[in-house]
């Protein structure tokens, strides 16, 4: 199969923190690939390099062919993304964001109100398209977004987190949308998520990173095989230990013996 | 490239229009001053001139002076956006920043010359009237061009500002001493020299003596001069701004 994402020596440094250190991995064209990894571990900052959000201190990323650095609007027409954080504009309505995003994505006109229509079924808010965004749950923000990430038919698209802070139900219709999307229409998905059991469920393929490197790379059952563990979550505790940690990616109980304030570890 | 400068241009309307608290809200201030000032230093500036009308020497500075303001808030609204996180959908869209900077830049203006026009059917009410239906293209003129000038710095600032804990800096040690300092209250002629000076390379100041030079047929640097100022003004700022724009990430 051809790689519709391929990421080599990938590095990213702030100041003296290195977030990112020299990773690379290639994702299949029309799998699912899940990257995992605790709070602070490089996920959103790879992310936001593989979508040029962020300049990257060294490496190279090709996402459909395209050089992400030097082919900039080429790469940025062949992914979709839903961002970790909200990016909708709460005083426009949701038909209007989704015009937004067509248009600057250069869709054509013809196709323009198609398009927005069938993305906003999918999602089933075709008939809330006229309300402001403003009005909207959490949960339909977030199936906006992932409606408006569809609208310029992307070949792969990336979802940070993309069920944090949603319940139960949402979550499930919002991976059933993905999968159906990775299944009908053979779009690449890339997710990070903390839930290993919503990993578990539908990647083909799992990287886990954690301390800016990527620790474990693999399908479920090669993972669970090689730690010799059950569950994916089992796997993922093994390797990435069980100290709580902090977006900054030091670990909290190492932060707490550096001050000399708490001595104890608890497990 | 037309389509994505004007939809950027749309959003920005359609978010002004829809705001009416601020629309309304923000014709408190120029009124407030018109009154204040217009009424109540008019004895004195008729009798120190010699018999000449304040609320015609007035006027064109309010008028400005909503404009500056309502263009740089225009500009700054980059910084919510930022916040909101609405700016990183426009940035990772295959589009260039150039395209953004123009989109932002001309609805910035648009807005900031509506609110000018408003002031302006104020400052009508209040008895202002212009010298000729002739001299008003030229007022429209100079008007855009301030609009411009000013929401370009608002953007060229806002690209370098991660939130808006520098709002009060730049409100009352550059927008504030912009305004006042201009000319847009009272005559720069019989100031001290080091305030003249800094009056002189105020921008807003041409704009102003631009301004009511088109309307009122009175200016101290002449209509063309003004006119040549605040055009390369704007012309630079943008500049500046674009590349500048062309370097924020989200």
């Amino acid at each position: 199969m051809q790689n519709i994402l391929s990421v080599q020596s990938l590095t990213k440094k702030f100041n003296d923190f290195t977030a990112v250190n020299s990773i690379s991995f290639d994702v299949e064209a029309g799998s699912i690939f899940a990257f995992l990894g605790p709070n602070g571990a490089g996920k959103s900052t790879t992310i936001k390099m593989l979508t040029t959000v962020l300049k990257p201190t060294n490496g190279e990323i090709r996402i459909n062919g395209f050089n992400v650095l030097k082919e900039q609007d080429e790469a940025r027409a062949s992914f979709g993304i839903v961002f970790q954080d909200q990016s909708l504009d709460d005083e426009l309505t949701a038909y209007e964001n989704m015009t937004y995003h067509a248009v600057i994505y250069k869709v054509p006109k013809k196709e323009r109100d198609e398009r927005i229509r069938t993305a906003l079924e999918i999602v089933g808010l075709w008939e809330r398209r006229k309300d402001f965004v403003k009005t909207y749950s959490g949960g339909m923000k977030r199936r906006l977004e992932i409606a408006r990430s569809l609208v310029h038919y992307p070949k792969i698209l990336f979802l940070d987190e993309p069920t944090v802070g949603l319940d139960p139900q949402t979550r499930k219709a919002i991976w059933s949308h993905i999968q159906t999307l990775n299944k009908e229409r053979g779009m690449t998905i890339f997710l990070t998520t903390h839930y290993m059991e919503e990993a578990e469920a539908i990647a083909d393929k799992i990287a886990i990173i954690d301390h800016g490197k990527i620790i474990e790379t693999g399908t479920l059952e090669e993972i669970k095989e090689r730690n010799e563990t059950g569950t994916l979550e089992e796997a993922f505790l093994n390797l990435t230990g069980r100290d709580i940690r902090d977006e900054n990616g030091a670990s909290r109980s190492k932060m707490r013996l550096m001050g000399g304030m708490h001595g104890r570890r608890r497990h | 490239m037309i389509e994505v400068i004007y939809i950027l241009w749309l959003r920005q309307l359609k978010r002004y229009w829809r705001s009416k608290a601020r629309l309304i809200g923000s014709l408190g201030q120029p009124l407030l001053f018109m009154v204040a000032f217009g009424f109540g230093f008019g004895p004195m500036y008729a009798r120190a001139s010699g018999g000449a009308n304040y609320m015609d020497f007035l006027a064109p500075g309010i008028v400005s002076m909503s404009i500056l303001f309502t263009a740089v808030f225009s500009g700054l609204e980059v910084i919510w956006d930022r916040q909101f996180g609405f700016l990183k959908e426009t940035l990772v869209a295959p589009i260039t920043r150039t395209e953004i900077m123009i989109g932002k830049t001309l609805g910035g203006a648009t807005i900031a010359m509506i609110q000018g026009l408003v002031v302006f059917g104020l400052t009508y009410l209040l008895g202002f009237r212009a010298a000729s239906f002739g001299s008003l293209g030229l007022g429209l003129l100079f008007m855009f061009l301030i609009a411009l000038f000013f929401t370009g710095m608002g953007l060229t600032i806002a690209s370098k500002m991660k939130d808006m804990h520098g709002f009060q800096l730049i409100m009352n040690f550059l927008i504030m001493p912009i305004f006042f300092l201009s000319g847009a209250l009272f005559p720069l002629q019989d100031l001290p020299p080091a305030i003249y000076f800094i009056s002189r390379i105020d921008p807003l100041t041409y704009g102003v003596d631009g301004l009511r030079g088109a309307l009122t047929g009175v200016s101290t640097f002449g209509v063309y001069t003004d006119l040549a100022a605040i055009a390369a003004l704007s012309a630079f700022i943008c500049t500046i701004g674009a590349v500048l724009f062309s370097k924020i990430e989200a």
